[in-house]
């Protein structure tokens, strides 16, 4: 029996004309070139895992890197912003001592592949991000978009990753806090699994991914390594999905919650001890991303033996040890004589903990496997130094016609009983419907510190039991306005979750977001994508909301269709009293309505258009940011003078799903009056963004309509909170028994 | 003086926290008790909290009923110490074989969270003479294995000995026969439910009721008046 040698640097470079499956592991001719030329020589087999996993869409942002700078070089001047883009997440100053911790990530293609456990190991890999930060989680959110929701596949992937995601979240003590369900047929191949996590730390608690102090350890601890999700980073993230190529269940990671409970709590006893000096969290490329970022980003190289890594399966090839994508795994930079107390605190939570290598004082990373060294490489050229693509963008052909397709002409109601018809058509249909039988099956109680849940304009926490102090979170996108045009589209993205984290009275601090897109081969989704980056950067950069951080998803595509531009956009806010946040419920009969900001005839890209007629064409709303600054001012400050008892932002579906919303959950129903100079179906069902609604106790009318006036922002008295229907002053009548079957009895019928 | 509450944390408990958290605003001290650790640090009494205690491996409460804490907490309980189970502490109370019956997965097999309706059938336990009997109050609710299951004949006598101590109201969230959320043991000293009192004690937070305090109150004002 032969057997073939170990892969050493030393047989690498005896033997120059080896072939290696370069491309069968994703890398192109090029990059492969490129790698040798790097290594002045032939990778070994490891080496050639790891550049190809790290060198990935996935883990490089190689299509992404040359737009997605603009968010560094525009970011505006904030105090709040402590650790931005880069490390694991952003961090914010929040006040008080406090730091918080956020971002979203996606987890779109596993999802599709096998929806329950793509769905919980999204969960798993963001909450990990959380942690790495030194931050303990607080909540989770997950913004998710699928295929019509009456199409069968739907029935199959839905479930599955709301399970998922059930399963996983609540099995950690993580409040389910905000988030979105959006269907559209644009997502059927390719539905979006976002995932947002949460953490609070002080600021002197916060951690970084780095390697320094030569002789420090580095300890792999948490679940074994096992053969799950090899080459899942470079295969399955960056491909389009074809019919023909066989099935890549294997390579989706399977989640142990239980496992990352445990790891949560372990890490925190270890942050509190000030036992760590870095850490990173194994995600994507598993052991490869975490020894190279970590190396790369500290002072000095690193050494590890592949032989100490505890394995699930005793048969893994080094390759694969070091591509697998195990979940629930950690790795710590720990100083010697802290060591034993570090596996101390592991043995306590039953964790697997084990030193694996060493800190040194060169600048290569190291591998040894059976006492032969099978990877010596500068981890910079592995984490940093990957492949940049000026890729081709073009406006496509198609745009114009797009444009010109104007939704302000469709055919609007003729009569009274029509427009009762669609207004009920529109809030059962399943985008405006009530979602609960979704987000029941998240925990939003869990570590007693919720104030606000979805259905609720944004989730807002408490972090400090004493002061009241909490943070509020938001994650919006409507990829239909972003398809008309992308620069606005993500504009509005950022502008209705700054809205919706202002209208619960918190003041927005900071974004991250998930950028969601189809093949970046494609000229025309790329120049989507570097509008959609040049929108929000400039809108960020004019609101002072700098990004912290995120993700970028391409390849959500199946053939030539790609889905609609998607950016998830979330923002942060932090409120002084959770005491004084404004809840979307209507509270008391009596209380005045008034709507906020201007009203146009915008109904490009609205939910009526597509309710109502299939339709989607036109110009998005128009976006004005000063205006939405102006207005998250006037709600903040009317939140925390108690001048309102409740307040919901009007984004799609217009006026009146807003109104519907509040009514329902408040059990009150409201008697609307149109404002002279508008028509009914304009002012019900046009999404014009920069506005809201608010109830007001009389006692406090003068004075918030002083304060409106002296600030310059237009208000519209259109009503009071009254009664048990809907009702629209010579238009119509809409009970709320009636309008409760329409809205709530719809996502039950399709899934349950 | 006042009333030492210990709260165990088991690998997976999750509302731990919370416990202690609700226990403090009751004017009762919270104390952690560790599941490796069989001293009870001289606690007047124990509450199991809610959680994936073990990761609801093998079945819920299976394995934690076997940690080392369990084996003092078992013995105490019997001869009188009162002990509380939500959610997750109550499958392990009926592990335990502290409590009759035990829980299956609900019958709409989802996990469900909601605020939940309930009646307050037996309020002369150490956990509830803060209520009335008949009562009705509001409490969250969270599980994914909440449908309360015995046989008829242990059914029959909870009801005739007043056992049955909460029950669902309007909705049965999960299946359980007879619509039972908790119930208690002869004694009236261990009582275990479903839903969680501990997220319903503060006015702002969770399900903005403080319908959950009184379950705190009780034991408070039993053990200080003992």
């Amino acid at each position: 029996m032969s057997r073939t040698p170990l892969d050493t640097v030393e047989h690498a470079a005896e033997t120059p004309d080896v072939e290696l499956p370069w491309a069968e592991l994703g890398l192109k001719k090029d990059e492969y070139e490129r790698v040798v030329e790097i290594l002045g020589r032939r990778p070994t087999g490891a080496e050639l895992a790891m550049y190809s996993v790290m060198w990935s869409e996935h883990c490089s942002y190689k299509s992404s890197k040359v737009h997605l700078k603009q968010f560094g070089e525009k970011a505006p001047q904030s105090d709040a912003l402590l650790v931005g883009i880069g490390e694991n997440a952003g961090v914010v100053d929040v006040g008080q001592g406090y730091a918080v911790t956020f971002k979203v990530e996606s987890h779109n293609h596993p999802s599709y592949v096998e929806p329950y456990q793509g769905a919980a190991t999204g969960v798993g890999g963001i909450v990990r991000d959380i942690i790495a930060m030194g931050a303990r989680p607080v909540a989770v959110v997950d913004p998710l978009r699928f295929g019509a929701a009456d199409h069968p596949d739907t029935k199959r992937v839905l479930p599955g990753v709301v399970a998922g995601i059930g399963g996983y979240g609540n099995c950690l003590g993580l409040p389910n806090i905000g988030g979105e369900v959006v269907f559209d047929a644009c997502y059927q191949g390719n539905p979006l699994v976002n995932a947002g996590a949460i953490g609070v730390m002080r600021h002197e608690d916060i951690h970084l991914a780095k390697a320094s102090g030569a002789g420090n350890k580095v300890i792999l601890y948490g679940a074994r390594t096992g053969g799950d999700g090899i080459g899942g980073a470079s295969i399955l993230a960056s491909e389009t999905f074809d019919d023909a190529k066989p099935s890549k269940r294997p390579a989706v990671q399977v989640g142990d919650p239980f496992q990352e409970k445990l790891l949560i709590e372990c890490t925190l006893e270890a942050f509190a001890e000030k036992l760590v000096v870095g850490i990173q969290d194994l995600g994507a490329a598993g052991l490869s991303c975490a020894t190279s970022e970590l190396a790369s980003n500290g002072s000095g190289g690193m050494r590890v033996t592949l032989d100490d890594v505890p394995l699930r399966d005793s048969t893994l090839s080094p390759e694969e040890i070091l591509m697998s994508e195990s979940q629930e795994r950690m790795c710590a930079v720990v100083e010697p004589e802290k060591v034993d107390r570090f596996l101390e605190i592991c043995d306590k939570w039953d964790v697997i903990a084990t030193v694996i290598g060493e800190v040194t004082d060169g600048d290569r990373l190291e591998i040894y496997w059976h006492g032969g060294k099978i990877v010596d490489v500068d981890p910079r050229t592995v984490a940093h130094d990957g492949p940049v693509y000026e890729r081709p963008y073009a406006r496509p052909s198609w745009q114009d016609a797009l444009q010109a397709d104007d939704a302000n002409k469709l055919p609007r109601p003729a009569t009274s009983d029509e427009l009762k018809d669609q207004v009920l058509k529109l809030v059962g249909s399943p985008n405006q419907a009530s979602k609960s039988w979704i987000t029941s099956q998240y925990d939003h109680f869990v570590q007693g510190n919720t104030v606000l849940a979805q259905p609720e304009d944004s989730g807002m926490i408490r972090i400090d039991e004493e002061s009241g102090l909490g943070v509020a979170i938001a994650t919006d996108g409507n990829g239909r306005y972003t398809k008309l045009d992308p620069y606005h589209g993500a504009q509005l993205a950022l502008a209705e979750a700054y809205r919706n984290v202002a209208t619960t009275g918190a003041k927005p601090l900071a974004v991250s977001d998930c950028l969601n897109f189809g093949s970046p081969e494609d000229p025309a989704v790329m120049w989507q994508f570097a509008e959609a980056i040049r929108g929000l950067a400039d809108a960020c950069q004019q609101l002072g909301t700098p990004v912290t951080g995120g993700n970028v998803s391409l390849y959500n595509q199946t053939g030539e269709a790609a889905i609609h531009p998607t950016p998830v956009v979330a923002v942060l806010g932090v409120i002084d009293d959770v005491a004084r946040r404004t809840p979307v419920a209507f509270q008391e009969e009596g209380q005045l309505l008034y709507l906020l900001g201007e009203t146009r005839e915008e109904f490009g890209g609205s939910a009526w258009s597509q309710v109502v007629h299939d339709h989607l064409g036109g110009l998005p709303p128009q976006v004005d940011l000063e205006r939405e600054r102006l207005l998250g001012e006037i709600l903040i400050s009317a939140s925390r003078d108690g001048m309102i008892d409740s307040a919901h932002d009007l984004s799609d579906g217009g006026l009146v799903q807003a109104v519907v919303e509040s009514a329902l959950l408040g059990g009150k129903g409201a008697r609307l009056v149109v404002p002279d100079g508008l028509d009914a179906f304009t002012f019900l069902l046009s999404e014009s963004a920069g506005r809201a609604i608010v109830a007001i106790p009389r006692s406090e009318e003068v004075r918030f309509n002083d304060m409106c006036g002296a600030r310059g922002l237009p208000v519209t008295r259109i009503g009071v909170v009254d009664g048990d229907a809907v009702e629209v002053q010579g238009e119509f009548t809409l009970t709320l028994a009636e309008l409760r079957t329409a809205h709530e009895g719809t996502i039950p019928a399709l899934l349950a | 003086m006042t009333a030492r509450i210990g709260v165990v944390t088991f690998p997976g408990s999750l509302d731990d926290r919370d416990t202690q958290r609700a226990i403090k605003l009751a004017g009762a001290e919270p104390v952690a008790l560790w599941h490796k650790d069989k001293d009870l640090k001289q606690v007047d009494a124990v509450v199991l909290p809610g959680g994936f205690s073990y990761g609801d491996y093998l079945r819920t409460g299976a394995i934690s009923r076997f940690s080392p804490v369990m084996e003092t907490v078992i013995e105490q309980a019997k001869s009188g110490m009162p002990v509380l189970g939500i959610c997750n502490g109550f499958q392990i109370l009926t592990e335990a074989h502290l409590l009759p019956g035990g829980m299956l997965g609900n019958d709409h097999l989802h996990f469900i969270c909601r605020d939940q309706k309930l009646r307050v059938e037996n309020a002369d336990t150490a956990w509830t003479v803060d209520y009335e009997s008949g009562q009705e109050i509001h409490v969250p609710l969270k599980n994914m294995d909440g449908r309360y299951v015995a046989d008829e004949r242990t059914l029959d006598m909870l009801e005739a000995e007043g056992r049955v101590a909460f029950r669902y109201v309007d909705f049965n969230p999960n299946g359980s026969l007879r619509d039972i959320a908790g119930i208690t043991n002869e004694a009236g000293n261990v009582v275990g439910l479903m839903p969680h009192p501990e997220h319903a004690v503060e006015p702002l937070i969770g399900s903005g009721r403080t319908d959950g305090l009184p379950f705190f109150t009780s034991i408070l004002k039993k053990l200080v008046n003992a």
